[in-house]
């Protein structure tokens, strides 16, 4: 067993991709490089196109200090996209919460074809939203919508008369926040879902024991235990809603008349279409305050040690 | 949460009913009207849920011949390919890195990543049409193989991190041990276990092109260079004609697959967001 | 010559103590140390920098009379074997065992002769298709084991390698362990938190405790001569009674009193009045339970005696206690280090 060489020499000083110091910036290096390139300066650039007169046409541009943030509040249909994506956002968020948890609850028992209704739920997420809402936007067919037939069929609506689900301001109001809120059900759901799980059961069995029924339990115990990732689940989803564009733009293009503008797709149509880069941008910003409280939140769970 | 009762049960499965139809009756109606003959569809009278003609192929092999559907899937395809390779050149080694070499740091650059994913494309895609304008790419598919990463690697970075910090760092150090230095420990011991991880990777990333909307349509304005999630609601309405069929054709055929990979890979994803969740 | 010596190393991690702070120990060549002291002591840490997964932050470590500091793992020749086993899951046993010498770049039937050697050695030929998730705690231990010797290293480090078997298997490994050792002849650095373990497998045992080493010596040394308190209480079980007496801290193990009443003065013994709180009869051992009155108050006292021993004393009964005074042990009663008894 003896062996003449003690120690490799060869390998003498330490080796650079031996070295943790060195490695470990190396590898992140790209990613970071990526990230603040193509993500950190245009956030930079959008407050300076918010400050300036920039166009899609000229090649530069110039400072005007607040007079794009004049124009774009004096804006009608702005203050209009800014309040749709607000209340858009809450309802359809709201409506998920509920959803999502009954949805997650019902979910997560084992049963014999769950990956087939799984794979259903699913897919209002798991689609590309342009096709998704390409799909809304054929089953909303004023003419040819299933729901105008069915309404025709039991007298709700006159034949001759059906109902523009689209075309009239409420009615597109609903449309757009009711898909909004149906593409984010499953991902809340599944969330939640995994969030049910991780809940040991013994913590339920003991307070049965303890005499305690279903509804108790669930808002003693389930509730409060699920609450954190609840939260992620509405947070991912109150962003989704807060800076969709795809939705509306497809769905509505903002329409009938603007009343369904907001903030992502007034931001497409005055920026790109319209060719005002600085109005586009400082339509963009408003989106900002939501954007740092959710950072924030999500900030402070991650710093929170984990439940249990 | 054990079925107590038969009328548990079938509660259960009600709900559950409710929920499937809710959610799949847009592509339900997709898929059934997609095979309606135009006699049938569009004509006002008849009842919506049956096929008084018989169903035909013939708009979806309209999708195929006569529109640029076909273009658009490969457009997709090939952008999707080439992210995928510059998603996992990217975030496999800052995954790993955040993972095992930066001790106290681990965390807060996790949450930075994060950070950066949180900045959506509703807010960048100005700056970066003038940024892509300049650099040439305008109107070409480069334009998104060079966007598209910041969609898909903070996210891959934080679902690997989990999956490298589930790994033991024993292994690499008996690696290490055993005879190797620290980047052949990985690539004999951390990288083969990761596989799972990092297929997770590939589909969601290929998934998360496909689904981009407005850098699609903000970078690119000729049919030959579309994604198909830019090109299907742009260019197949052709003036004020809605070709519908063949639109639901187009949505329905793309939306299964990516809905089947994503549901193999659902219980990954998962996993890796909780875990990605989790500090240390 | 593999002679393993740590030289004044010291090791911080950022916090306000120091995990290694100035540790100086020598592991002589073929011999079993064992580096024994609750968590966070530091021993572990000390056995990752010998190893070299840890870079001491001062000090310096020396194999075979040669520095290793800033060589990286793979160059010391050494080999380990971690708490877990670190088994490559992805592996079957064959090519783990292989695994170390694919980096020394031998020829296929170099390597299969040397990892049917080792197998051979440690009687795992039969399991070198399965994968580690087939295999008993015991099974794994072996395979780790076999891993290790294939390189034919010049120090073995091992972290606590019996702690994920059953309590019931620990014994007869511990036995295979030192056969093994002792049969090789190669240098072994030991770690464990178990002093049972430490007692019977050491040639000789560091106590090390905040980073410090509190003692090195034989087994019969650390445990008939602690050298302060800390070694005192933490070797042997139950442990050192301790005792505030003239000013002094006076100890004496369980297994040193014998219990009389009304005990008559001698000149080679001390005694101590106390009483009976309770007796438990432990199959081959009696506890019995003491309060004794001291400088500090009332202290409670272990002592064990053998269970064929007349027992003349009942809960609640005032008995003496009497230990001999080569059994007293003295240590100073602010520093806690060993003084004139």
């Amino acid at each position: 067993m003896r062996r003449t060489v003690i120690v490799d020499e060869t390998v003498r000083v330490h080796h650079l991709l031996d070295r943790e110091e060195v490695l470990g910036p190396l590898m992140l290096s790209p990613l970071m490089i990526y990230l603040v390139a193509l993500i950190g300066l245009p956030l930079v650039l959008v407050f300076v196109y918010a400050f300036s007169d920039a166009t899609t046409g000229a090649e530069g541009f110039s400072f005007v200090g607040l007079q794009t943030f004049q124009k774009t509040l004096d804006d009608p249909v702005f203050r209009v996209a800014l309040r749709n994506t607000v209340v858009f956002t809450v309802i359809a968020q709201l409506v998920v919460i509920v959803l999502a948890t009954i949805l997650g609850f019902v979910l997560s028992a084992d049963f014999r074809g769950r990956w087939f209704v799984r794979f259903l739920v699913l897919l209002p997420w798991t689609t590309p939203i342009a096709l998704s809402a390409l799909a809304w936007l054929w089953m909303l067919d004023s003419l040819f919508s299933p729901f105008n037939w069915i309404l025709g069929q039991f007298h709700v609506v006159d034949v001759g008369t059906p109902v523009a689900w689209l075309g009239q301001d409420n009615l597109a109001v609903t449309s757009v926040v009711a898909l909004n809120a149906w593409r984010t059900l499953p991902l809340a759901a599944v969330i939640l879902m995994a969030g049910l799980t991780s809940i040991p059961p013994e913590l339920n069995e003991q307070a049965e024991v303890d005499g305690a029924g279903f509804w108790r339990r669930f808002f003693d115990i389930t509730l409060p235990l699920l609450a954190p990732i609840m939260m992620v689940a509405i947070l991912f989803g109150i962003v989704a809603t807060f800076t969709d564009m795809a939705a509306v733009y497809i769905l509505t293009r903002g329409g009938p008349g603007e009343s369904t503008q907001v903030l992502g797709s007034w931001s497409f149509i005055t920026g790109i279409q319209g060719g005002s880069l600085a109005q586009g941008a400082a339509i963009g910003i408003f989106m900002f305050p939501v954007l740092l409280g959710v950072c924030i939140l999500m900030l402070r769970r991650a710093s929170r040690v984990d439940v249990v | 949460m054990v079925a107590r009762s038969p009328a548990v049960a079938i509660s259960r499965w009600a709900v559950l009913a409710v929920f499937a139809v809710l959610c799949a009756f847009p592509f339900g109606w997709a898929t059934f009207t997609m095979f309606k003959a135009d006699g049938d569809l569009y004509t006002v009278g008849h009842i919506p849920f049956l096929y008084n003609s018989p169903p035909t192929f013939d708009h979806v092999r309209v999708l195929f011949t006569d529109t640029a559907f076909l273009t658009f899937v490969r457009n997709s395809f090939e952008i999707g390919l080439i992210v995928v390779a510059i998603t996992l050149a990217i975030s496999v080694p800052a995954a790993y890195a955040i993972a095992r070499l930066t001790g106290q740091w681990g965390g807060r650059l996790a949450i930075t990543v994060f950070i950066f994913y949180l900045v959506p494309p509703t807010l960048l895609f100005l700056p970066l049409s003038r940024i892509v304008a300049d650099l040439g790419l305008q109107d070409t598919i480069w334009s998104l193989v060079l966007v598209y990463p910041t969609l898909t690697a903070p996210f891959s970075t934080w679902l690997l991190v989990g999956f490298f910090r589930s790994i033991p760092r024993d292994i690499e150090e008996q690696a290490m041990v055993d005879g190797y230095s620290r980047a052949g420990a990985v690539v004999r011991t951390v990288l083969p276990l990761a596989v799972p991880g990092l297929f997770t990777v590939v589909i969601f990333t290929f998934a998360f092109t496909m689904n981009d909307f407005i850098y699609a349509v903000a970078f690119i304005s000729s049919s030959d260079s579309m994604t198909v999630s830019a090109g299907v609601p742009t260019e197949l309405i052709r003036g004020d004609v809605f070709f519908w069929q063949s639109l639901m054709a187009a949505a329905v055929l793309v939306a299964i697959p990516v809905a089947l990979a994503y549901n193999f890979f659902l219980d990954r994803f998962v996993q890796g967001l909780s875990l990605g969740a989790v500090k240390g | 010559m593999a002679e393993v010596e740590v030289r004044d190393i010291r090791k911080t991690f950022g916090g306000p103590s120091a995990a290694v702070d100035g540790i100086s120990l020598t592991c002589g060549d073929g011999e079993y140390l064992v580096l024994l002291g609750p968590s966070g002591c530091g021993k572990t840490t000390l056995l990752r920098m010998i190893a070299g997964l840890e870079h001491p932050t001062d000090g310096d470590i020396l194999i075979g009379g040669r520095s290793v500091r800033g060589l990286p793992p793979r160059a010391r020749k050494i080999a380990m074997v971690f708490q877990s086993y670190a088994l490559y899951p992805h592996k079957k046993v064959e090519q783990n065992i292989s695994f170390p010498l694919e980096a020394q770049g031998l020829s296929r039937e170099e390597r299969a002769e040397k990892v049917r050697w080792a197998s051979g050695l440690l009687g795992i030929d039969h399991l070198l298709q399965r994968k580690p998730r087939q295999l008993s705690g015991g099974e794994r231990q072996r395979v780790a084991l076999a891993r290790a010797l294939v390189r034919e290293p010049q120090v073995f480090l091992l972290d606590e390698p019996l702690s994920n078997l059953d309590a019931k298997l620990r014994a007869s490994a511990r036995l295979e362990l030192k056969q093994f050792q002792q049969r090789l002849g190669v240098s072994t650095i030991y770690v464990t938190h178990d002093q049972v373990e430490a007692m019977g497998l050491g040639d000789r045992i560091a106590v090390l405790n905040f980073g410090r080493l509190q003692q090195v010596g034989t087994p019969e040394e650390i445990y008939h001569h602690p050298a302060n308190t800390f070694v005192a209480t933490f070797v042997g079980s139950p442990p050192m009674n301790l005792l505030e007496r003239d000013g002094k801290i006076i100890g004496f193990r369980p297994e040193n009193i014998e219990l009389e009443k009304n005990a008559a003065a001698r000149d080679d013994a001390s005694i101590f009045r106390s009483q009976v709180l309770r007796v438990e009869n432990l199959g081959a051992d009696r506890y019995v339970y003491l309060r004794v009155k001291d400088e500090k108050g009332d202290t409670n006292v272990i002592a064990k005696l053998p269970i064929d021993h007349p027992l003349r004393v009942a809960a609640d009964d005032d008995a003496d206690m009497v230990v001999r005074k080569r059994h007293l042990r003295a240590f100073d009663r602010s520093t806690g280090e060993k003084t004139a008894a």
